[in-house]
């Protein structure tokens, strides 16, 4: 089932994005003094109709706090968020229109789920408060829960969440996000805590909603394989930045920011070469490192291969600055691999 | 019911080539627990029999519910009073499901130790890292206090964490720095074998390189035997040398690690390693595959192979042979009627596949059995004499 997304693609890098960042910036303020948290720090990103995009990253760095600002849960400290072009409005009536044509899906459907909702209540709830209970709300229900992949639909109505298996209930939760027939869904790490052999199948389904109706979406996660799955384009996210950004096939199969080859070569059974592990863990948002944030777990840098393409000194004092989000342009932000000399041969990275 | 492993169920694995008699430090045989419940007692694990050779590792995969947790649990003998348990657990050819109390306790930590998933939950939030290490030092009388927390900052250094970090309550640690101290904690009484249960399982892919990396080193260094168990086939088949595979409460099929993920020959585990997709590869892009329907309730198993419901491969005889783990070539084995030959069929009093839309198989329309009665008393018998 190698659904050919090409025609999607091309009407995105042709047409206007759905969603899209830039510059986005998110601090969270510190405590008694202390130095605020960049979570986001400066993000171009854009969403196309009918386009999957990965936003791949580690725990902490910020993958899910710009998931919330696209949503409009979070309203940024500086750059904007834009729905076909024009710029959030944050106030409450503005919102709730974005929030119709832009749905969220999260992780845990047991606990994103009321226990003591039936399926056909946690599925209406969304339509119920933008369009009140209408008289065809059980044909919408009924049409949710079976594009969901939840069919006959009717069996599910009067089913508890506690009745369903972990599958079931995320395709209740997505029921409930395609019954206002959103444009785009923002889904963080949507299939984190199923199950292997259900995961397969959630990720078909999101392709599924794609081919059919044209549902661009952003995923959320910090799993590769998830994005080589179902994604169109990934971009790669450290330390509240972007830092690689292209076609999953550019990121994923030909790397060039180090981070993204070290990510690729600790996955299990990876065809990438030796393994880089990186040692410690990425700094916290409050000590950002000055240079390329990511200069002080380079391995590129630590190896000297920095040093040898002569950019080793750039890499410390020189921020390598923001992405652009456009699609169509493979991306890196870093001096070395923007570097003139052919790779050098030291790298034994993956590649 | 007995789970329908006949008499000779112990037979179940084959004994393979390379067995050495008594070499191996773990020896589980036919395992089965059940969970009584108020609607009645709950099958868990369903005859489950490995051995584990000193300085090797084991991984059980399989996916919630399988069993695999309550293998890992019943092997020290940490399971709620509400399970009943049955076979044999050798440890050094001691049986501890049998053991006194005593006797088991002194095992616990020395003989074997456990690392659980998620270290926030199993370490003591109020107290000291350091003081946990240094407890299972104190409580098996390996130390006096003073030497004990020379052992707990030696232990922590070991595991790649500085020794000062002894005085750290475990919320001022990460999650992999937990997973650290918890592995330091296992090894604190130098047992000879670690139980892993989903030991990278919330930690990023970086930190959990790490960790296997650094179980790696350990496994070797100190010639310890290791049972992984994990939701992630990836990552077993990454860390082990050998792989089971669970499903339903057995083991549907076991071998060496990379032959079982890249090739397994029982359909589940075929799936479960086609759910891992392959960075780079063009077969798994936009290409997501799983396995439609779900597992079966414990406690409403399906009729012959537990699995044959959501089996792609499933034949008209599947639901009513109940397979056991028959030879699978070399070094391997699987549950599933598919891997036998005619001949074998025989043997075991298999029905032959030709009422079944199994057109896959290399020897199609096999003459009949000579009518032969199956030789050996097998799940149901009486359904196809």
């Amino acid at each position: 089932m190698s659904a050919p997304a090409d025609p999607a693609r091309g009407s995105a890098a042709g047409g206007a994005p759905v969603l899209s960042t830039a510059g986005l910036q998110i601090a969270f303020s510190g405590r008694s003094g202390r130095a605020a948290a960049r979570a986001v720090d400066g993000v171009d990103l854009e969403i196309g109709a009918g386009e999957i995009v990965a936003l791949v990253g580690e725990s902490g760095c910020g993958k899910s706090t710009l998931a919330r600002a696209l949503l409009g849960l979070v309203r940024p400290t500086a750059g904007a968020v834009s729905f076909h072009g024009r710029g959030l409005v944050y106030r409450p009536r503005d919102l709730k229109a974005f929030r119709r044509r832009v749905q969220l899906v999260l992780q845990d459907p047991t606990g994103a789920l009321n226990p003591r909702h039936t399926v056909y209540d946690a599925v209406a709830e969304g339509r119920r408060i933008h369009t009140g209970s209408t008289a065809d709300e059980r044909d919408h229900v009924a049409e949710a829960l079976s594009r969901a992949g939840l069919r006959p639909p009717e069996r599910f109505f009067l089913r508890y969440p506690h009745e369903l298996s972990g599958g079931q209930r995320q395709r209740v939760a997505i029921a409930g996000a395609l019954i206002l027939q959103p444009e785009v869904i923002v889904a963080d790490e949507p299939v984190a805590s199923l199950d292997a052999s259900v995961r397969g199948e959630i990720l078909q389904l999101l392709l599924r909603l794609r081919d059919d109706y044209g549902l661009a979406a952003l995923v959320v996660t910090h799993d590769l394989g998830l994005a080589w799955n179902i994604a169109d384009r990934a971009a790669v996210m450290y330390l509240g930045r972007v830092v690689e950004t292209g076609t999953v096939e550019e990121v994923l199969a030909a790397p060039r920011h180090p981070y993204t080859r070290a990510l690729l070569s600790v996955l299990p059974e990876s065809s990438a070469g030796e393994q880089q592990i990186l040692a410690g863990e990425p700094p916290d948002p409050t000590r950002i490192p000055a240079g390329c944030r990511f200069h002080v777990r380079c391995p590129v840098l630590a190896s000297g291969a920095a040093q040898a393409a002569g950019v080793a000194d750039r890499c410390r004092s020189e921020d390598p600055g923001m992405l652009g989000g456009s699609p169509g342009v493979a991306q890196v932000a870093c001096h070395w691999a923007h570097a003139p000399e052919p790779e050098p041969a030291e790298w034994a990275g993956p590649g | 019911m007995k789970q329908s492993t006949p008499a000779g169920a112990t037979g179940e694995r084959p004994a393979p080539a390379t067995a050495d008699a008594g070499g191996r430090y773990l020896e589980v045989d036919d395992l089965s627990v059940s969970y009584r419940t108020a609607g009645g007692e709950i099958p868990a694990v369903r005859g489950v029999s490995f051995g584990l050779e000193p300085g090797r590792k084991l991984g059980v995969a399989g996916e919630s519910g399988c069993g695999k947790s309550t293998v890992a649990l019943a092997l020290l003998r940490l399971l709620p009073r509400s399970a009943r348990t049955s076979g044999s657990v050798l440890l050094d050819g001691e049986d501890v499901l049998a053991m006194r109390w005593g006797r088991l306790r002194a095992v616990r930590w020395s003989g074997a130790s456990i690392v659980f998933q998620g270290a926030m939950h199993a370490l003591n939030p109020v107290q000291r890292v350091g003081g946990q290490i240094a407890e299972p030092l104190l409580v098996h009388g390996r130390a006096d206090p003073a030497q004990a927390r020379g052992q707990a900052a030696e232990l922590l250094e070991q595991v790649g964490l500085p020794a000062w970090r002894a005085r750290s309550y475990p919320h001022e640690l990460s999650g992999g720095q937990r997973q650290r101290a918890m592995i330091a904690m296992a090894l604190a009484c130098r047992p000879q074998l670690i139980v892993a249960d989903e030991p990278t399982t919330a930690l990023d892919v970086m930190i959990q390189a790490q960790i296997l990396r650094l179980i790696d080193e350990l496994v070797a260094g100190l010639d310890i035997s290791m049972l992984m168990i994990s939701h992630d086939l990836s990552v077993l088949a990454e860390t082990c040398d050998r792989l089971a595979v669970m499903y339903a409460g057995r083991i549907v099929e076991e071998g060496p690690a990379e032959e079982v993920f890249a090739a397994a020959r029982h359909p589940y585990g075929a799936a479960l390693s086609a759910a891992f997709p392959r960075v780079g590869d063009p077969a798994s892009r936009r290409a997501p595959r799983g396995l439609p329907g779900d597992p079966p309730d414990p406690a409403e198993l399906p009729s012959g192979c537990a699995f044959h419901p959501r089996c792609p491969e499933a034949q008209e005889r599947c639901s009513r042979v109940d397979p056991l783990l028959w030879p699978a070539g070399a070094d391997r084995s699987a549950a599933c009627v598919r891997v036998l030959t005619p001949e074998q069929e025989r043997a075991a009093g298999v029905p032959p596949a030709d009422e079944g839309g199994g057109a896959d198989r290399g020897h199609t329309a096999e003459p009949d059995p000579d009518g032969a009665a199956p030789a050996q008393a097998r799940p149901h018998p009486q359904e196809w004499s």
